[in-house]
C-alpha cells in the first residue's frame, strides 16, 4: 500500500468514526435538544472527511492527456457539491427541527431536576 | 489489503451505526426523535451510496444517486417537522410529548 | 449583468452534473438554462442586482478554514461526551440568550449556521437581532458570541 492510499483509509475511517460517534450519541444523550448536538455536528464532520477520502481516491494518477481523468476530476467535483450542500443543510434541518421542539413545548433535561 | 477490502470494511462499518441509529428511530419516544434519527440515517446513506458505487466499478452513475439523496434527507427533515407541526395544530393538542 | 451571471453558473452546473459532450445534450443544456435565466434571474441575486456578494464569495472562504478547525473540535468535544461513561455529570444544558451586532441578514444567518456547527451550542431560535442558543455545557454557553462574531463582521460586513 502507497502512502496515499493509507491516507486515503485513514480519512476513511476517521469519517467512519465519527459517523459511529454520532449514532452512539443519539442512543445515550438524556433529552431530545443535546440528542441534536451529537446528531448535527458529527454527521457534517463526518461526512465531509469521508467524502473527501472518497473524493481523492478518485483522480488517483491523474494524467491530463486522457480523457478519463478528467471525467474523475469531474465526478470528485461532483462530490465536492455533496460536501458543499451537507455543510448548507445540515444546520438548517437541524434548526427547523429544533425550532418545532420548541414551538410544541418539549422540555429540557436540566441538572437540579436528577437532584430531587 | 487492497483498497477494495478498505473500502468494502468502511461500508461495513458504516452499515452497523446505521443499525444504531435505527435503534433511535424505531424506539424514540417523540415522533422529533424519529425525525432526528432518520436524518442521521439519510447522512451515512449518502456516503455508502459513494462507497457501493466504487465497489461496483461505477462511481460516476451512483454520485448522482447520492447527489439526489442528499437533497432529499434536507426536504424531508424540512417537510415532515412542517407537516408535524400542522397537524398539531389541527388537532388543537399535543400528540405525545 | 445578473442574468448573465446566473446564464454561466447554470451552464457550470449543467456541464458539471451532465457529463455528456455532444452537441444535442449541450444544446439542450443551454436551452434549459435560458429558460431559467429569463423566468427567474432575479432569484440568485435577491435584491441586489448589481450583485455585490459576488466579491463576498471570497471572503467567506477566507472565513471556512477556521470554521473547519472549530468543528473538528466540536466533534472531539462531543466524542469525549459520548465516550465518557458518567456522561451526565459533565453535561449541563441551559439555554442562552444575546444580541448580535451583525446588522446584514447574510451574516445574521451564517452566525446561526457557525453557531449550530461549533463547540457545544445550537441555535434555537432567531428574531432580530436576537438569538437564543442552546449550550450543552456551561463553558461553551460563556464562549457566545465571542470569536466568531468578529471574524464573520470582518468578512461579511460592509462599513
Amino acid at each position: 500500500m502507497s502512502i496515499f492510499s493509507m491516507i486515503v483509509a485513514a480519512l476513511l475511517f476517521l469519517g467512519i468514526f465519527f459517523f459511529a460517534i454520532g449514532a452512539i450519541g443519539i442512543l445515550r444523550f438524556p433529552d431530545f435538544y443535546s440528542r441534536l448536538h451529537a446528531a448535527g455536528k458529527c454527521d457534517a464532520l463526518a461526512s465531509t472527511l469521508a467524502l473527501i477520502a472518497i473524493a481523492l481516491f478518485n483522480v488517483r494518477d491523474f494524467d491530463w492527456t486522457l480523457f478519463q481523468s478528467w471525467d474523475n476530476l469531474r465526478v470528485s467535483l461532483k462530490i465536492l457539491l455533496i460536501i458543499l450542500f451537507v455543510y448548507v443543510a445540515t444546520p438548517a434541518a437541524t434548526h427547523a427541527i429544533t425550532k418545532a421542539a420548541f414551538i410544541v413545548g418539549i422540555e429540557p433535561w436540566e441538572k437540579r431536576k436528577r437532584n430531587r | 489489503m487492497t483498497m477494495n477490502t478498505v473500502f468494502l470494511l468502511a461500508a461495513i462499518g458504516l452499515l452497523l451505526s446505521t443499525a444504531l441509529a435505527l435503534i433511535r428511530v424505531v424506539g424514540g419516544p417523540t415522533v422529533l426523535d424519529r425525525i432526528v434519527g432518520v436524518n442521521v440515517i439519510g447522512a451515512q446513506t449518502t456516503v455508502l451510496l459513494i462507497l457501493i458505487g466504487y465497489l461496483f466499478g461505477n462511481i460516476s452513475m451512483f454520485v448522482d444517486i447520492a447527489i439526489a439523496y442528499a437533497m432529499l434527507n434536507f426536504i424531508l427533515a424540512i417537510g415532515v417537522t412542517k407537516f408535524f407541526l400542522r397537524r398539531k395544530t389541527a388537532r388543537g393538542g399535543r400528540e405525545e410529548t | 449583468m445578473a442574468r448573465l451571471v446566473t446564464f454561466f453558473i447554470m451552464l457550470f452546473f449543467w456541464i458539471l452534473i451532465s457529463g455528456m459532450f455532444d452537441p444535442f445534450h449541450l444544446g439542450v443544456g443551454v436551452f434549459c438554462c435560458l429558460l431559467v435565466t429569463i423566468f427567474s434571474h432575479d432569484l440568485l441575486f435577491y435584491g441586489h442586482p448589481d450583485l455585490p456578494w459576488l466579491f463576498d464569495i471570497f471572503k467567506v472562504l477566507a472565513y471556512l478554514p477556521w470554521l473547519f478547525y472549530q468543528i473538528f473540535l466540536a466533534s472531539l468535544e462531543i466524542t469525549y461526551i459520548v465516550l465518557h461513561p458518567r456522561m451526565l455529570e459533565i453535561i449541563d444544558p441551559r439555554l442562552v440568550r444575546f444580541r448580535t451586532r451583525l446588522r446584514n441578514t447574510l451574516s445574521r444567518v451564517t452566525l446561526a449556521q457557525s453557531i449550530t456547527l461549533t463547540p457545544g451550542t445550537i441555535t434555537v431560535n432567531m428574531s432580530g437581532n436576537e438569538f437564543t442558543v442552546y449550550a450543552l455545557t456551561q463553558k461553551s454557553a460563556e464562549g457566545l458570541p465571542g470569536e466568531m462574531e468578529t471574524r464573520i463582521a470582518r468578512a461579511l460586513e460592509r462599513e
